[in-house]
């Protein structure tokens, strides 16, 4: 009896450590300067380029924002932070392939305030996704996209 | 081995001057007026949060501070009981505050009004509203609307109290 309390406590152990270390190592993937990252310059080189793959860009942040004005062919999920959000992104990508390209954005405040993209990125990188970037904004979509000229669109 | 660890130590520290430096020039590139626009602010009908009508024409005569924020925007958290302390102190002298939330929903709306015991008016917004405003796509964004109803200022980000308590006063009338 002994010998299996030991082996559970061990299990649980481990089990947490396993759990805390992916969530640390999904931090540290959307740190400045990850690779995991995108910035919008580069994206918007992609998009607008005649030749190469296209990602799916999907916006995880509040609807309001990208009603003003959002990247032409993004699609919106929902809020990352919101479990009705992650519901419906799990639910958006469930048919596609784990090599698919996709982007994620928000901008809603500055990078490190953002409560939307990790949530987001963390549910993609569980679902087995290999080829996600998320876009990244320093500041919030207006100052580093909008108002730098890049392509927007308003509606829904 | 001891000049390796040197060098990286001297990197992390000229990266964090520089990132320290860049936050606070931000800042206050951000926190001061950035558009003074002497034109009539746009009017705007909405109910608040309890359901009961909220439009702007029915303060005319009123100084009023008019705050886009969203629960999920840390310095527009941060603004809110700065707010709330002017709306107390001034509220006499005819300071009107209103909240238009950019959330989504009324749910953390409501939560944060009764946590932080907010005195006056929210409502959430639209996207008409917004545009009126001249979008609202980064937050917080402040206005200053005088007792005329022109707009006498508007702040792009965190606002440096002192200076838009300085501004407030300058609204009221000479006593």
């Amino acid at each position: 009896m002994k010998s299996l309390v030991r082996f559970c406590f061990v299990v649980a152990v481990l089990g947490l450590s396993t759990a805390s270390q992916m969530q640390a190592q999904s931090a540290s993937d959307l740190a400045p300067g990850s690779t995991h990252l995108i910035n919008p310059e580069d994206l918007v080189k992609i998009l607008q380029s005649p030749k190469g793959e296209k990602p799916l860009v999907l916006n995880v942040g509040p609807h309001l924002l990208y009603m003003q004005a959002h990247i032409p062919g993004s699609e919106y999920i929902g809020a990352g932070s919101d479990s009705q959000g992650i519901e419906l992104l799990r639910r958006r990508v469930k048919p596609l392939p784990h090599k698919t390209f996709i982007v994620l954005y928000c901008g809603c405040c500055p990078w490190s305030h953002c409560p939307n993209v990790l949530p987001a990125y963390n549910e993609l990188h569980k679902a087995g996704f290999s080829n996600v970037k998320v876009l990244y904004i320093a500041d919030n979509f207006g100052a580093d996209w909008v108002y730098k000229g890049y392509p927007t669109i308003k509606g829904q | 081995m001891r000049r390796a660890v040197l060098i990286v130590v001297a990197i992390i520290l000229a990266a964090g001057i520089y990132e320290v430096g860049r936050r606070s020039s931000a800042h206050s590139k951000l926190g001061v007026p950035s558009a003074v626009v002497h034109s009539l602010a746009p009017d705007f009908s909405l109910q608040d949060l309890n359901g009961q009508p909220l439009a702007l024409a029915n303060y005319r005569g009123k100084v009023v501070l008019l705050d886009f924020w969203a629960t999920w925007c840390a310095p527009c958290r941060d603004e809110i009981p700065h707010f709330v302390a002017l709306q107390n102190e001034y509220r006499e002298q005819g300071l009107q505050v209103i909240g238009i939330s950019m959330d989504d929903g009324p749910k953390p709306v409501r939560e944060f009004y009764q946590q932080f015991k907010m005195n006056y008016p929210v409502a959430l917004g639209t996207e008409k509203l917004a545009e009126a405003y001249g979008g609202v796509l980064e937050l917080p964004i402040t206005f200053l609307i005088g007792r005329d109803g022109q707009v006498a200022a508007k702040y792009v980000g965190e606002v440096q109290m002192p200076v838009l308590e300085q501004e407030i006063k300058s609204l009221f009338p000479a006593k």
